[in-house]
């Protein structure tokens, strides 16, 4: 399902009305059931794969068993022989003979199972990744429909309050006028600030006596007067 | 995550220093409205679906668009998409938009991160495409 290509005709066919859906209900459940669909058959296949793999582990068990057997058997038949007792030897031998071939359909079943379990994977592997890319392509047809919906809920929205959407210019402007404003406002209140430190540290000094409080004197102005005429 | 949560979590909430104020409009699909505060003609319609946050602003109508250089204006848009923070600029029916879309496991503070972020981007949108409208 090209689920791009298919909302990109819908969306510029433009001839639906508000509130029709870009995508059949239909089409989309029957989307949503093959999903669920593929996680059922992942789960199936992961409870084959489960006792598949228990079976592998068990064969395996048998066929190590089996191997230890032979070579215990082995053991004994050679020992018999290095006493001379060839009767006991061969009733060994055929021990032996029976035990590989045991061996031989463990070890069978064994790389069956392992086949199996290969095949089980690639299986699972597969679905998940089909289920992945579906569950994206159903993505966008919801997320398509949700906007739609929304776009819809709010231009009602504004044709029931009687108000519409402002021209972006004037928006613009009187967003800005309105920064402006308040940093023109901040900048003030940062001016009164600092006038007001200035003020209060300045009548400190004056208390202190660091700064010289008393006002300009005629008797001052007229010695600096003086001064600049010698 | 619903949209009551969000708006309940929002009205209540001062961030990087901006109030918000949220209003549900109610349809087939629940929308969220924050109005930012300084950015009150620019309004995010937030709405929720089963696995992403939508936040939405309104940028201009095709009405606005000055019709000869409309393919201009759709070029530097689409090589503005990257340089711009979180957000992207698409266009639902006849309205170019500019848009964020977050995980639904956001948290609020990311939510309203996007927000703010959507504003800012909204109005240096317009500030820079204004010689592109009428």
């Amino acid at each position: 399902m090209k689920v791009l290509s298919k909302l990109m005709t819908a969306i510029r066919g433009g001839a639906r009305e508000a509130g029709e859906a870009i995508v059949d209900a239909n089409a989309v459940r029957i989307f949503e059931q093959e999903i669920v669909d593929s996680k059922n058959h992942i789960k199936k296949a992961k409870d084959s794969l489960t006792s598949v793999m228990a079976e592998k582990m068990q064969a395996a068990r048998k066929v190590d068993a089996i191997k230890n057997d032979i070579a215990a058997n082995e053991g004994y038949a050679e020992k018999a022989l290095a006493k001379g007792d060839e009767a006991l030897a061969l009733e060994v031998a055929q021990k032996i003979a029976q035990l590989e071939s045991e061996l031989v359909d463990h070890q069978g079943v064994h790389d069956n199972c392992a086949v199996h379990i290969e095949k089980l994977k690639g299986q699972i592997q597969a679905a998940e990744r089909q289920i992945v890319e579906n569950e994206r392509q159903l993505n966008m047809i919801k997320t398509t429909e949700s906007v739609h919906k929304a776009t819809a809920a709010i231009s009602d929205n504004f044709a029931q309050s009687g108000s519409k959407l402002v021209n972006a210019k004037e928006s613009l402007e009187r967003i800005k006028k309105r920064q402006e404003m308040r940093e023109d406002k901040l900048k003030a209140a940062e001016e009164l600030n600092s006038e007001n430190f200035d003020k209060s540290l300045n009548d400190k000094l004056k208390d202190a006596g660091i700064v010289d409080s008393s006002s300009p004197s005629a008797n001052a102005v007229l010695e600096r007067l003086k001064n600049k005429q010698s | 995550m619903q949209s009551q949560d969000l708006s309940l979590h929002f009205s209540n909430l001062t961030f990087e220093g901006y109030g918000f104020e949220c209003q549900i409009i109610q349809g087939e699909v629940d929308v969220l409205q924050v109005v930012v505060e300084g950015f009150e003609e620019l309004p995010v319609y937030l709405s929720i679906t089963e696995n992403q946050i939508l936040c939405i602003s309104y940028l201009w109508n095709e009405s606005e668009v000055d019709q000869e250089k409309r393919a201009e204006m759709l070029d530097v848009m689409l090589e503005m998409n990257i340089p711009m923070p979180l957000s992207s600029f698409s266009r639902i029916q006849d309205q170019y938009v500019i848009f964020g879309a977050l995980s639904t496991h956001s948290s609020f503070d990311d939510i309203a991160h996007e927000i703010i972020t959507l504003c800012e981007n909204a109005v240096e949108a317009i500030a820079a495409m204004t010689d592109f409208l009428n």
